[in-house]
C-alpha cells in the first residue's frame, strides 16, 4: 500500500455576522485565499467555503445561509475573490455586497439564470 | 490625464485558443486598466454530478480540459478516496505520478509553442510541437489516448504499464532532453525572443503573494508555492522534489521557469521510473461516498483544487473544480495596468491561460 498522507480538513463554522472579521483575522495571519465554493445543502439553505493556504495547510470557513439572504464581500479583504464571488452570484443567486468589482450578474454568460438555485 | 479610450481584446484574438475578453482602458497606448469577462464557453460541467454517479464524474472531470486532462482526473479521483479513506496501491501513485509528469511536458511544450507563435516566431512553435508528438506517442502507446485517457479510476488504475513500457518511456524521455535544450535555448537566448518578453509583465513577490498567484505565475516571481511539495499528492516526496523558482517576475521569468520545469518533469519522471515497486495498481473500494473532502494537485498551470460532497449514495452532491487560470487572473489583470498595447499579448499569454479549465 502507498503511504498516503490524507489532506487535514480544518473546518470552523461561522455565521453572518462573523465573517469579515474571520476573513481579516485569516489575512492577518498570512492565509492566502485558494477559493471560495457554493453547495446546495436544501431548498432552503446554501453552504459557502472560503479555503485558505498557509505554508500548505488548508483552512477552510463555512458559512451556511438561507437562500435570499446577502453576504458581504471579502473583495476589500482578498480582492481576487471577486472571481468566486461573481461566479457564485451567477450559478446560486447569492448576492454579495460591497463587491469591488460587481459584474451584476454579466460574469457568466449562461442559458439559464442561477442554474443551481433550487427549484421550488 | 489623457483621453480614454476602451480596446476590446477577445473573445476571439491570435493570441486566444479559448475566448476570454478584456476591456482596455488606454491612455495613448498604455493600458491604465483591463477587466476581465468570461464565461463564453461554461458548460456546467460540475452539476453533471446529480445525474452521473461518482465513477462517471470522473470521466466528466477529465473532460475539463483536453491538455491536463490526466491531472483533473487524478485530483477527481484523489478527492474521492480520500472521502472514502482509501490508500491505493503504491504502484499506481507512481503511475500517477508519471503520467502526470508525462503532461506536464506535454503542457508545456504546447504552451512554449503557443508563446513562440504568438511573438511571430514559427519556426520554433512547430519545433515545440513537433517535440510534443512524441510525448503523446507515449500517452497514446501507454493508456490508449492522446488526449483523454481515462486510466484514473477510483482506488487505483485501470490498467497497467509494464516494467518494459516504462524503460522505454525512460529512454525516450531522456533522449529528447538534447532536442528540448537546442529548442529552449533559443527562448532564452535570441534578441528578438528577449526583446519582447525580458523586463516586460513584472510582477513583484509581494504582489503575487497578495494577488494569491498561482503556479510558474507564482514561482517566477520568487514564491514558493507548488502543491508537489506537500506530501499528500502522488510520491513526490520519494523524488526529492524541489519547486524552480526564478525572482524577476517578468514573462521571461515565467517562461524560464516552465523550460526547467520541463526537465525537471523528466528527471521526476526517470527517477520514479527507477523506483517504482511491482504490485497491484487497483484496489475495490465503497460504492457510495460519504462525507466530504478538498484536496489539491498541481496542475501544468499551478495549483487546482478538488472538493466532493458525497450523500451516502453513489451520487455526489457537490463536485468542485478550482483551476488555477481562475486565481492567476486577477494577476494578469494587475500585470496588465501600466503595460504597453503591444505587450497585452505576451502578458495574456504567460499566465498560460486555460479558458476551458477556468469555465468547467
Amino acid at each position: 500500500m502507498s503511504e498516503r498522507v490524507f489532506v487535514e480538513q480544518n473546518f470552523e463554522t461561522v455565521d453572518l455576522s462573523q465573517l469579515i472579521a474571520k476573513v481579516g483575522d485569516m489575512k492577518a495571519g498570512g492565509y492566502r485565499l485558494g477559493q471560495i465554493c457554493g453547495v446546495v445543502l436544501d431548498d432552503d439553505t446554501y453552504e459557502i467555503i472560503y479555503t485558505f493556504d498557509k505554508g500548505h495547510q488548508l483552512y477552510n470557513l463555512r458559512l451556511d445561509i438561507k437562500i435570499g439572504e446577502e453576504v458581504e464581500s471579502i473583495t476589500g479583504i482578498y480582492w481576487p475573490a471577486f472571481i468566486y464571488e461573481n461566479e457564485i452570484h451567477d450559478l446560486f443567486g447569492v448576492q454579495f455586497n460591497h463587491s469591488a468589482l460587481d459584474y451584476q450578474g454579466k460574469f457568466f454568460k449562461i442559458s439559464e439564470e442561477t442554474p443551481w438555485k433550487p427549484k421550488k | 490625464m489623457g483621453k480614454r479610450t476602451i480596446i476590446p481584446f477577445g473573445p476571439q484574438h491570435p493570441v486566444l485558443p479559448e475566448p476570454i475578453h478584456l476591456d482596455l482602458v488606454l491612455e495613448d497606448e498604455t493600458v491604465v486598466e483591463a477587466i476581465p469577462s468570461i464565461g463564453y464557453i461554461h458548460r456546467g460541467l460540475e452539476k453533471l454530478c446529480e445525474i452521473k454517479d461518482f465513477n462517471q464524474m470522473v470521466y466528466v472531470v477529465e473532460r475539463i480540459c483536453g491538455i491536463c486532462s490526466f491531472g483533473h482526473g487524478w485530483g477527481a479521483v484523489a478527492s474521492m478516496e480520500g472521502a472514502m479513506g482509501v490508500q491505493v496501491p503504491e504502484r499506481a501513485e507512481y503511475l500517477r505520478t508519471i503520467l502526470h509528469e508525462l503532461g506536464r511536458v506535454h503542457s508545456h511544450l504546447l504552451w512554449l509553442g503557443l508563446l513562440a507563435d504568438g511573438f511571430g516566431f514559427e519556426s520554433l512553435f512547430n519545433h515545440c510541437w513537433r517535440i510534443r508528438e512524441t510525448v503523446l506517442d507515449l500517452f497514446e502507446k501507454n493508456t490508449g489516448g492522446r488526449v483523454v485517457f481515462s486510466i484514473c479510476k477510483v482506488g487505483g488504475m485501470r490498467k497497467d504499464i509494464s516494467n518494459e513500457n516504462l524503460k522505454e518511456m525512460q529512454e525516450v524521455m531522456n533522449g529528447l532532453k538534447a532536442e528540448i535544450k537546442e529548442v529552449t535555448d533559443v527562448f532564452i537566448n535570441d534578441a528578438s525572443v528577449k526583446n519582447r518578453m525580458t523586463g516586460v509583465g513584472v510582477l513583484t513577490k509581494e504582489e503575487a503573494e497578495e494577488l494569491c498567484a498561482v503556479g510558474p505565475m507564482a514561482r517566477a516571481s520568487g514564491v514558493p508555492q507548488d502543491i508537489r511539495m506537500t506530501d499528500n499528492h502522488g510520491v513526490y516526496g520519494k523524488l526529492g522534489f524541489e519547486p524552480v523558482l526564478e525572482e524577476a517576475g517578468d514573462c521571461m521569468a515565467r517562461t524560464v521557469v516552465r523550460i526547467r520545469e520541463v526537465f525537471q518533469s523528466i528527471d521526476l519522471i526517470s527517477k520514479a521510473i527507477d523506483q517504482i515497486p511491482d504490485g497491484p495498481v487497483d484496489m475495490k473500494v465503497p460504492n457510495k461516498i460519504e462525507g466530504e473532502y478538498i484536496t489539491r494537485m498541481e496542475q501544468p498551470r499551478g495549483e487546482a483544487f478538488y472538493y466532493v460532497k458525497g450523500g451516502g449514495t453513489k451520487f455526489l452532491k457537490r463536485m468542485r473544480v478550482r483551476t488555477p487560470t481562475n486565481m492567476n487572473i486577477p494577476a494578469m489583470v494587475k500585470t496588465l495596468a501600466g503595460a504597453d498595447l503591444a505587450d497585452v499579448p505576451m502578458l495574456v499569454l504567460t499566465i498560460d491561460p486555460c479558458i476551458s479549465c477556468t469555465e468547467r
